[in-house]
C-alpha cells in the first residue's frame, strides 16, 4: 500500500474510536486511513462516513495518545489490503498483517482486500471429503468434512487449546498420514502464554513450517482485534484459492472478537441489540464464518476451526448463539465432563455436524457410520433423560431397561468420549458398536437387523 | 432521467442533492459501477437512498440516475430451474467466483415461444398470449403485464425468442402501441392483482408425516417454523421443496449459508419430482441471498421471492414459497432501519415490523386469476428466535399471521429425533377442514386418528412430568400403556428422517397405512393390557419391532407389507391374549 496524501489539523473532534476530519480532499467510503499521533504511532483506520465538509475516521487501533491540531491522516486512497506472495506458511505476524518474527518481509504478489467478497453461492462446491480429526466424538458422532466452519463452544479454563492443537496436528483424510493441511492460526486477544502453547506445540508436532500465525495478543489494542481474523482469513484465502493449499484456519478467541465489536459499537453511540451487542453482530460475524468452503474448479479448500469461550458457560449469550446460527454445526465442551476427568471433554448432546450428512457413509467413510451415530446418539439421549429420573427417584425405582441405559450413558462417557490417544475412524466405530451391546435388541430401532447381526450381535 | 448527487455517505445508506423529480421507492443507479439502489426518502431536496451492494469507494459528489420506475424485477419463463440473488440477477453465468458489486449480467438464452392468439383479439390484464414449453413438456404460459390490456396488432410467429424480446403488440384504448414480451418487469413490493381470493379447502401435501397427519397447512396457507439454531428448518424447508405436491417451488435463502445454497443446487437436478418423473430443478426458482452478501439487498430478497411466487400462481399453478430465515430478514430491516435514525421498537426492531409482515403472509393465497383460472401461494417461513425463545418479537408477530405453527424442539433435535417438530407447541388452525380431503383420499379415520394421536402426546407430557416426581414404574398399568402408546407414535409414526432414501417422503396413502396400523396397535396393545398382559411381553413379540421400524423398511412400492404387518401385529398380540386369557382361566379354576 503506498500512502497517497497527506493531511494534517483538519481533525475537529476525537470521540473514542471516532476522529471527524474537515473534508479536504477526495476519499471513499471505506478507504483505509494511518493515523498517527504525537507518540509517533501509526494506527490503521477506515473512512466510516462522508459528507461534503466533512468524514468520520474509524480508527482501528487504540486512539490514547492521539491529539486533535497534530494528528496526521494519511490515505490510502483504497480499502484495507493485504499484500500477499509466496512464502507465508512458518511466518509469524502480528494482528495486522506485519511480519514480526525478525525474518525478512513478504514478497508481495497482489493486494488482496481484508474484508474479501463473498462467494458466489452458485460457484460454490458442497464440502464432501472426510476429514479424521483422530477424535471420535467429532469423526464418529460429528465428522468434520473439509470446507466446513465448525467451531468449538467452550468455557474459561476448559482444555480447547489442546483438542485444537491435537486436531491440527492429526487432521488427515481416511487413511491418510496426516501433514494434509496447511494450517492459519489466528490468536485473537489470547494472552501469551496462550500463543506461546501454540507456537511450541505446533514446533514439536512438526507442523510450524506449514503453520502462518497471526498474533493479536491480551496487551495488544482491543480494536485491533477487529482486523486480526480479516488478515489472517485473507491470508488463508490466498493459500487456498490461490496457492490450492487445503487450510485449516484455527481462530480463538472469538469470544474477545465479539468483545471488540461491542465496544467499538457503543463508543459510536449505536443501538445496542441483546446484552450490549451490536444489531449488526449476526451479519458481522457471518462475514469471517463464511469465508470457508470449496469452489468448483479450484483444488484448494478452507476449513475453519473456530473456538470461543462461552460467557458463563451459557450457549444462548449472544456470542455462541449467533455463531451457532451461521457455522456448520459445533463441538461444545463441557465443565461437568471435564471435572469428572473425561478428555477431550465434549459433550456430544449439544453438538452438531450439519455437512456430517455430505460427507460420511458409503461412498465417504463406512456404510453404517450414520446409523451407528444416530443409535448412539439416541441412546445417549436416552441415558441422559434416564439420569435426570434416577437423580429423583434414585436407581431402585427404574426399571430393567432404564438401569440399562443409566450404564450405558457412563460408558458411552468413559470409553467412547474418553481417550487417551488418537484414534482411526475404524477404532472409533469399533468402539460404539462394543457399546451397542449391552442394550435390549428391540430397543437399537435407528438400526437394521442385518447391522444388529453383522456389528451388534457377533 | 433525474440525477442526484451524493452528499453523505454510511454503510449502505446515501442521502443525495437533487433538482430533479425522483419518487418514493424509485430504483436508482449509483456511481460508474451503476450500483442498485432505492429511494427511501424524499425530504425538500434530499433524497435518502438505500444501496443494494458494496457501497466502499463512493464518495461525494457521485452521480446518481433515476430510473424513473419502482424497483423491479424481471418475471418470465426463464426463471425455472435457475438461482439468482435477492434482486433477481443471475447468479450463474457469472465470470469470478466471487460476488463483485456492479449491475449483473442478464439472463441471456433463447426461449421456443407459441402464439395462442391472433391479430385482432382483445386481451384484457394479465390474459394468457402464448406459451413455452420447456424440457420434458411442461408448458408455461405468457401472460400479459397485469397493468397492461389491449387489441393485439401483431404477434409473433413460433419460434425461438430471447425472454424480453418483443413478441406482442397491443394497442391500448388510448391508441397507444405498447410491446409485451414473454417476460415484463414488476415491482417487487407491489402484489400481483388477481380476480378474487378462496378459502383454502385442500391440504398442500407436504410427505411429511407429522405436518400431513397433525400439523396441516393448506394449499394457499401459511406456516411458519421457529426453531434455534440446529434444530431442523432448513432440513425441513429443503424436505418439503423436495416432497410437497406444488407445482412451482420458490426456495429463499435469505441471510443463510453459502453452502446450503449450493447444496441445493446440487441436488435437486439429481432428484426426481415423484409427480412428473423430471429432474425436481426444473420446478424450483432459487432466491440467494446468504448471510455474507449485501444486508440492504437481504431485506428485498423476500418481496423478490414472493413476487415471483405470485408471477407462478398468475400462470394457474400451486407454488410454494419457502422463505428460510425471516428473522434475517427482519434483522436487515432493523439494520436499515437504524441506519435512517428510526426510533427503534420492541428489540430494537422498527414499529411497522409486525405491519410488514403481515403484508407479507397476506401474499400467500388460493385465487382466481386475472386469467381466470386457480393459482394459489402457499409460504413457509423458518424463523430463528436468538437463544430459541419464543416470545421474541418476530416469533410473536409471525404467530398472529399464521394458521400452521411447526415449532421446532432443542431436545428432540439433540436426541436426533427428527422432524424435531413439538406436538404439544405446535397447531394447525385449518386442520378440521381436511377431513373431507383425507376421506376422498381413502382415509374416513383421519379425524378420529389424529385426535387419538394428539391425546396419547398430551398424555405423555403431564405422565412424565408426574414420572419423574414418583418414579416409571410407580405408575398404574394403565399410565404405563399410553406412555408405551405415545411412544410408539413418537418412534413408529412421526420420526422420519429427511435423509433415508426410503422414508425422506411419504404419500398419503403410505401415511395412511401406517397411522391405521398404529391406531389398531394401541387397541390390541389396550386388550392384551386388559387380559393381564405385561408391556414387557408386548415388547417382547417381533412385530413391535418390525413396527417401529416400518418407515424405514417399507417403501412406496410395497405398501402390501403393511397389511402383512397388521396381520401380524394382530395375530401375534391375539395369540398373548389368548394365552393370557388361559392362564387366567386356570388360575380362576384352580
Ligand atoms: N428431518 C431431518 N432428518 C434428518 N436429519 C435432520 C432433519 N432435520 C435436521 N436434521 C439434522 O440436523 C442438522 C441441522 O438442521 P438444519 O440445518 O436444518 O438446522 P436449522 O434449524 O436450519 O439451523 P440454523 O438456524 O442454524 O440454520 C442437519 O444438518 C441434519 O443433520
Ligand atoms: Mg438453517
Amino acid at each position: 500500500m503506498q500512502p497517497r496524501l497527506l493531511v494534517e489539523g483538519a481533525a475537529r473532534k476525537l470521540d473514542g474510536p471516532l476522529l471527524f476530519l474537515r473534508r479536504t480532499l477526495e476519499v471513499g467510503l471505506n478507504d483505509a486511513v494511518e493515523v498517527r499521533g504525537r507518540d509517533g504511532r501509526a494506527r490503521l483506520g477506515r473512512v466510516a462516513a462522508l459528507d461534503e465538509e466533512s468524514m468520520t475516521i474509524e480508527v482501528l487501533e487504540n486512539t490514547s495518545g492521539l491529539g486533535l491540531a497534530e494528528s496526521v491522516v494519511r490515505f490510502f486512497g483504497e480499502p484495507l489490503n493485504f499484500p500477499l506472495g509466496p512464502g507465508i506458511l512458518g511466518r509469524v505476524f502480528n494482528g495486522v498483517g506485519q511480519v514480526v518474527d525478525g525474518g525478512p518481509p513478504i514478497a508481495a504478489r497482489e493486494n488482496y482486500r481484508i474484508e474479501g467478497m463473498p462467494i458466489n453461492p452458485f460457484a460454490r462446491a458442497t464440502p464432501r471429503d472426510f476429514i479424521e480429526t483422530g477424535v471420535t466424538a467429532i469423526d464418529l458422532m460429528n465428522s468434520l468434512v473439509r470446507g466446513q466452519k465448525l467451531p468449538i463452544f467452550s468455557g474459561g479454563g476448559l482444555p480447547h487449546d489442546r483438542i485444537a492443537v491435537e486436531i491440527a496436528g492429526h487432521a488427515r483424510l481416511r487413511k491418510g498420514k496426516g501433514g494434509d493441511f496447511a494450517i492459519v492460526f489466528a490468536g485473537i486477544g489470547v494472552p501469551f502464554d496462550t500463543a506461546e502453547f501454540f507456537r511450541a506445540s505446533l514446533e514439536k508436532s512438526g507442523a510450524l513450517e506449514r503453520t502462518a500465525l497471526f498474533l493479536n495478543l491480551a496487551s495488544d489494542s482491543s480494536t485491533q482485534r477487529l482486523l486480526t481474523p480479516r488478515f489472517a482469513l485473507t491470508a488463508a484465502e490466498y493459500l487456498a484459492f490461490v496457492e490450492g493449499k487445503h487450510v485449516l484456519v484455527i481462530l480463538t478467541d472469538l469470544t474477545n472478537y465479539c468483545e471488540a465489536l461491542r465496544e467499538v459499537s457503543s463508543s459510536k453511540g449505536e443501538i445496542p441489540s441483546r446484552k450490549g451487542f451490536p444489531g449488526y453482530m449476526y451479519s458481522d460475524l457471518a462475514t469471517l464464518y463464511e469465508r470457508a468452503g470449496c469452489i468448483k474448479g479450484y483444488p484448494g479448500t478452507l476449513t475453519q476451526l473456530p473456538i470461543l469461550t462461552m460467557p458463563a458457560d451459557d450457549i444462548g449469550h449472544p456470542i455462541p448463539d449467533l455463531t451457532g446460527y451461521i457455522t456448520e454445526g459445533q463441538i461444545v465442551l463441557s465443565r461437568d465432563l471435564d471435572r469428572r476427568g473425561v478428555y477431550p471433554p465434549i459433550n456430544v448432546l449439544p453438538c452438531l455436524s450439519r455437512l456430517m450428512k455430505d460427507g460420511t457413509g458409503g461412498k465417504y467413510t463406512d456404510p453404517d457410520h450414520p446409523a451407528l451415530s444416530s443409535q448412539l446418539y439416541a441412546a445417549y439421549a436416552r441415558a441422559a433423560q434416564t439420569r435426570v429420573l434416577a437423580s429423583v427417584v434414585g436407581e431402585e425405582g427404574l426399571s430393567a431397561a432404564d438401569r440399562k441405559y443409566l450404564a450405558f450413558g457412563g460408558e458411552f462417557e468413559g470409553t467412547l468420549v474418553n481417550q487417551t490417544s488418537a484414534r482411526s475412524l475404524d477404532e472409533s466405530m469399533a468402539v460404539g458398536w462394543d457399546l451397542l451391546k449391552a442394550l435390549p435388541k428391540t430397543e437399537l430401532t435407528r438400526l437394521s437387523d442385518r447391522q444388529i447381526a453383522e456389528h451388534v450381535e457377533k | 432521467m433525474s440525477e442526484a448527487r451524493i452528499r453523505w455517505i454510511s454503510g449502505p445508506v446515501l442521502r443525495a442533492t437533487t433538482d430533479g423529480r425522483f419518487a418514493l421507492r424509485e430504483a436508482v443507479e449509483v456511481g460508474p459501477q451503476r450500483l442498485l439502489g432505492e429511494v427511501v426518502s424524499l425530504d425538500g431536496e434530499e433524497v435518502i437512498i438505500q444501496v443494494y451492494e458494496d457501497t466502499t469507494g463512493l464518495k461525494p459528489g457521485v452521480v446518481i440516475v433515476g430510473t424513473g420506475q419502482p424497483l423491479a424485477i424481471r418475471v418470465g419463463p426463464g426463471l425455472l430451474g435457475n438461482m439468482f440473488d435477492g434482486l433477481l440477477r443471475p447468479l450463474a453465468g457469472s465470470s469470478s467466483a466471487f460476488v463483485t458489486p456492479g449491475v449483473a449480467p442478464a439472463r441471456t438464452g433463447m426461449l421456443p415461444f407459441r402464439p395462442k392468439v391472433a391479430k385482432g383479439d382483445r386481451l384484457a390484464r394479465g390474459a394468457i398470449f402464448g406459451e413455452v414449453e420447456g424440457a420434458g413438456g411442461r408448458v408455461q404460459r405468457c401472460l400479459v403485464p397485469p397493468d397492461r390490456e389491449g387489441e393485439v396488432v401483431t404477434v409473433a410467429p413460433a419460434g425461438s425468442y430471447a425472454e424480453d424480446a418483443a413478441v406482442l403488440a397491443l394497442r391500448d384504448d388510448a391508441g397507444a402501441t405498447h410491446e409485451v414480451a414473454m417476460s415484463h418487469l414488476w415491482a417487487v413490493r407491489v402484489p400481483r392483482p388477481v380476480r378474487l381470493r378462496r378459502p383454502g379447502a385442500k391440504p398442500l401435501v407436504t410427505s411429511q408425516r407429522i405436518l400431513d397427519c397433525l400439523f396441516p397447512v393448506a394449499q394457499g396457507g401459511k406456516a411458519a417454523i421457529p426453531g434455534g439454531f440446529g434444530t431442523g428448518k432448513t432440513v425441513l424447508l429443503e424436505a418439503l421443496a423436495k416432497g410437497c405436491d406444488a407445482d412451482v417451488i420458490v426456495y429463499l435463502g435469505c441471510g443463510e449459508r453459502g453452502n446450503e445454497m449450493a447444496g441445493v443446487l446440487e441436488e435437486f437436478p439429481e432428484l426426481t419430482d415423484p409427480r412428473s418423473g423430471r429432474p425436481l430443478m426444473e420446478r424450483t426458482v432459487i432466491i440467494a441471498n446468504t448471510s455474507n452478501m449485501p444486508v440492504a439487498a437481504r431485506e428485498a430478497s423476500i418481496y423478490s421471492a414472493v413476487t415471483v411466487a405470485e408471477y407462478f400462481r398468475d400462470q394457474g399453478q400451486h407454488v410454494a414459497l419457502m422463505a428460510d430465515s425471516t428473522s434475517r430478514w427482519a434483522e436487515a430491516l432493523r439494520e436499515v432501519s437504524g441506519r435512517f435514525g428510526e426510533l427503534p421498537g420492541e428489540g430494537g426492531y422498527p414499529a411497522y415490523l409486525s405491519s410488514r409482515l403481515a403484508d407479507f403472509y397476506e401474499r400467500a393465497a388460493v385465487v382466481e386469476t386475472l386469467a381466470g383460472a386457480t393459482g394459489s401461494v402457499t409460504v413457509m417461513g423458518a424463523i430463528s428466535p436468538p437463544s430459541g425463545d419464543f416470545s421474541e418479537p418476530v416469533t410473536s408477530h409471525t404467530k398472529r399471521y399464521v394458521k400452521a405453527f411447526w415449532a421446532l424442539d432443542v431436545r428432540r433435535a439433540q436426541a436426533r429425533f427428527y422432524p424435531a417438530v413439538n406436538p404439544l407447541l405446535s397447531y394447525a388452525e385449518d386442520a378440521h377442514v381436511f377431513a373431507e380431503w383425507w376421506a376422498a383420499n381413502g382415509n374416513p379415520e383421519w379425524v378420529a386418528l389424529r385426535r387419538k394421536f394428539l391425546t396419547l402426546l398430551d398424555d405423555q407430557a403431564r405422565l412424565e412430568r408426574m414420572a419423574r416426581i414418583i418414579g416409571k414404574d410407580a405408575l398404574p398399568l394403565r399410565q404405563q400403556l399410553t406412555l408405551f402408546c405415545a411412544e410408539l407414535v413418537n418412534e413408529a409414526f412421526l420420526r422420519q428422517s429427511a435423509l433415508s432414501p426410503i422414508d425422506r417422503a411419504a404419500s398419503p396413502a403410505r401415511q395412511s397405512a401406517m397411522m391405521r396400523l398404529i391406531g389398531r396397535y394401541t387397541e390390541l396393545a389396550e386388550s392384551a393390557v386388559n387380559a393381564g398382559a405385561r408391556l414387557e411381553d408386548l415388547a417382547a413379540l417381533p412385530s413391535y419391532r418390525q413396527v417401529l421400524r416400518m418407515g424405514e423398511e417399507i417403501g412406496e412400492e410395497d405398501l402390501e407389507k403393511f397389511g402383512a404387518l397388521a396381520a401380524a401385529v394382530e395375530r401375534e398380540i391375539g395369540a398373548l391374549v389368548q394365552e393370557k386369557e388361559k392362564r387366567n382361566a386356570a388360575t380362576t379354576a384352580g
